[in-house]
């Protein structure tokens, strides 16, 4: 009887996600009455055994097979499908990163079983119940299981990757799936990688447009702030909406989280799905006309004023302390 | 070109949601309504699609008749045919979800012509379960990818791109494929007053499915707890930028 916990690596390099699983996972097995084992697919999967065992794993299930090159969601959900299967396995974990919960979806489908998706608390009884998000964070819901084999994800971030204080065994175990060309139809047939600076996801500041900005031009001082403080522009979704920014600036539910030294949102009245991005900011400065917008009330820091006018007089103010 | 959106119809709350008494779902009493972001960019994706291949688009949603609003609406948008699945509690779990959905692309499938293309969001705004799409679609045999943000449709194959940390991926998959959109893929366009009109008149067709219930039971929704914290003001107007620049410089900002 075990919990597997897929683990994930991109070209032999682990995802740190995969030790929060790991974290969360061995006191969840340890509850059960039941062993921590985790899998790790494709290539360059031997490069990646290393912490696994550090962080808890007894087992470690080492797949391979000619076809399982970079990742694949098809093809990863068949191997850990098959790989269930072929143990006693009471539930199937992941962290609940774009590829975790895809997989894992792929499993359940197979399985013919729930899935429950970014949980924050599991507790193994019988049944087995849970607290997963909802709304990217902003709700919570309590749910039962009724399930053979349980399917589930820890939300990413609900813990932190810690080492076991005992480590587990790590005893490597091949194994090879049987996989059709069904597996394969869904391959990455390309990638390209871009040049990286810093990202909103990296960025120490951010500095936050919203509705208040007014127009796309609106957004140079703003600009010129970022610039001042080595950081980058965000945006809520009424700026993308309005086209004054590209998505890719967009925080909240549907965009980026961010969790910087400091997030200065001006002109953002703080919807819920906006906030759900922003509340891992270490600081937040609030700028905006009116003193009860939710931003405000919810941020450690606030300027009641005008934003145009605000904005530059703190470049202005940072530009002559440099002297 | 047959392309096939589901799109599911969500409560858009605003600085913070509340929940029924009976914890069984988000209080909508003061609340409007509106279609999940990337499945509003999946039907605009679809739209911009059938412009450039021809073709048409159906707009599939299971939920209460209300919903009619947002099949009313994607027809506004640029839709051609709008099924509902009306149901009448307020939200079906994946499984059973899933299922219906399966159902009754099927039967439109047997009817009509089968669908070169499937585009789900990438996981629902409200339940977020990340599964409905791809239980579907290994129901109905057919590839699928989750996070696209960027289609192009060559000889019988769809590219679709997704991004990966610092750059994306390109997958090809035969179609008929399925896709899961995320929001970013497109800037979704506003209805026209034409639209509008045209969509009031527009017919929305229902079908009845029966699905079992699936092995995840709802409990009660409830909100994580806030930290509350006082907000310190640091000034009003421009006065206040030598305050902010104090605070950027003792936070360790400003180096
Ligand atoms: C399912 C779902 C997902 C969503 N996902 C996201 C998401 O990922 N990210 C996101 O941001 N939103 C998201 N939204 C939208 C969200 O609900 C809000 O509509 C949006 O965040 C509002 O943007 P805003 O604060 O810029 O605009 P508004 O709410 O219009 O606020 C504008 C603010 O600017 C202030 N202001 C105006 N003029 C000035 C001035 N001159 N100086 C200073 N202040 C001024 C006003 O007082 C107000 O507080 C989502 C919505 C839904 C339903
Ligand atoms: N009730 C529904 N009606 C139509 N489509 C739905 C419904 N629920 C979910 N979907 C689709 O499935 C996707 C994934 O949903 P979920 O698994 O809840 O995250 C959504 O983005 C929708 O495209």
């Amino acid at each position: 009887m075990s919990l597997l916990i897929l683990c994930d690596h991109d070209r032999g390099l682990l995802d740190e996600a995969s030790l929060e699983a790991l974290t969360f996972g061995r006191d969840l097995a340890n509850k059960a009455g039941i062993s921590c084992e985790a899998v790790v697919i494709g290539a360059g999967a031997e490069e990646a055994l290393t912490p696994l065992a550090t962080h808890g794993a007894e087992r470690v299930h080492l797949a391979r097979h000619d076809v399982l090159i970079d990742y694949g969601p098809e093809a990863w959900g068949e191997t850990l499908t098959q790989l269930v299967r072929s143990n006693e396995v009471t539930a199937v974990m992941a962290c609940g990163t774009d590829r975790g919960n895809e997989v894992l979806a792929h499993v359940a489908a197979r399985l013919d079983e729930p899935f429950v998706a970014n949980c924050n608390d599991i507790t193994p009884g019988d049944p087995w119940t849970m607290t997963r998000v909802q709304w990217g964070g902003s709700l919570l819901e309590d749910a039962v299981l009724d399930a053979r084999i349980r399917v589930l994800s820890v939300a990413h971030h609900a813990v932190e990757a810690i080492p076991a204080e005992v480590p587990g065994a790590g005893l490597v175990v091949q194994f090879t799936p049987d996989l059709g060309v069904e597996a394969t139809r869904t391959v990455v047939r390309d990638r390209v990688v871009m040049t990286q600076g810093i990202t909103l996801t990296t960025s120490p500041v951010v500095v936050g447009g919203g509705r208040g900005v007014g127009s796309e031009d609106g957004f140079v001082p703003l600009e010129d702030l970022a610039g001042a403080l080595g950081g980058v522009v965000g945006c809520s979704r009424a700026v993308t909406n309005n086209g004054w920014r590209p998505h890719s600036d967009q925080v909240g539910q549907t965009g980026t989280r961010i969790s910087p030294d400091i997030y200065i949102a001006a002109g953002i009245s703080g919807a819920i799905q906006h906030w759900v991005g922003a509340m891992a900011a270490k600081n937040i400065l609030a700028i905006n006309t009116d003193g009860e917008a939710n931003m405000v009330s919810k941020a450690g820091y606030a300027v009641i004023g005008d934003l145009h006018k605000v904005v530059p007089a703190i470049t202005e103010e940072i530009v002559r302390r440099r002297g | 070109m047959r392309i096939l959106v589901c799109v599911k119809r969500v409560p858009a709350p605003g600085s913070r949601i509340n929940v029924t008494p009976d914890g069984q779902a988000v209080d909508t009493s003061h609340l409007g309504f509106t279609t999940s972001p990337h499945e509003e960019c999946a039907l605009e994706e679809a739209v911009q699609i059938v412009e450039r291949h021809d073709g048409e688009v159906t707009v599939l949603t299971l939920g209460s008749v209300s919903s009619e609003e947002q099949l009313r609406y994607a027809a506004s948008v640029g839709a051609h045919n709008l099924v509902l699945i009306p149901i009448s509690e307020v939200d079906w779990d994946p499984q059973r979800t899933a299922s219906a959905l399966t159902t009754a692309i099927s039967d439109i499938e047997l009817a009509e012509g089968s669908f070169d293309l499937i585009l789900f969001g990438n996981e629902s705004a409200d339940a977020g379960g990340f599964q409905v799409g791809i239980r579907v679609a290994h129901a109905l045999g057919r590839p699928i990818v989750n996070g696209i943000k960027g289609i192009d449709l060559v000889d019988g194959t769809a590219s679709a791109k997704r991004e990966i940390d610092g750059g994306f991926e390109v997958y090809e998959v035969p179609m008929p494929a399925v896709l899961g959109i995320k929001e970013g893929i497109n800037l979704p366009r506003y209805p026209t007053m034409k639209g509008r009109l045209a969509s009031k008149k527009a017919e929305v067709s229902s079908t009845v499915v029966e699905a079992a219930t699936g092995g995840q039971t709802r409990v009660r929704l409830h909100r994580p707890v806030e930290q509350v914290s006082e907000t310190v003001i640091l000034g009003t107007g421009p006065e206040a930028a030598p305050a902010v620049v104090d605070l950027l410089e003792e936070l360790g900002v400003l180096s």
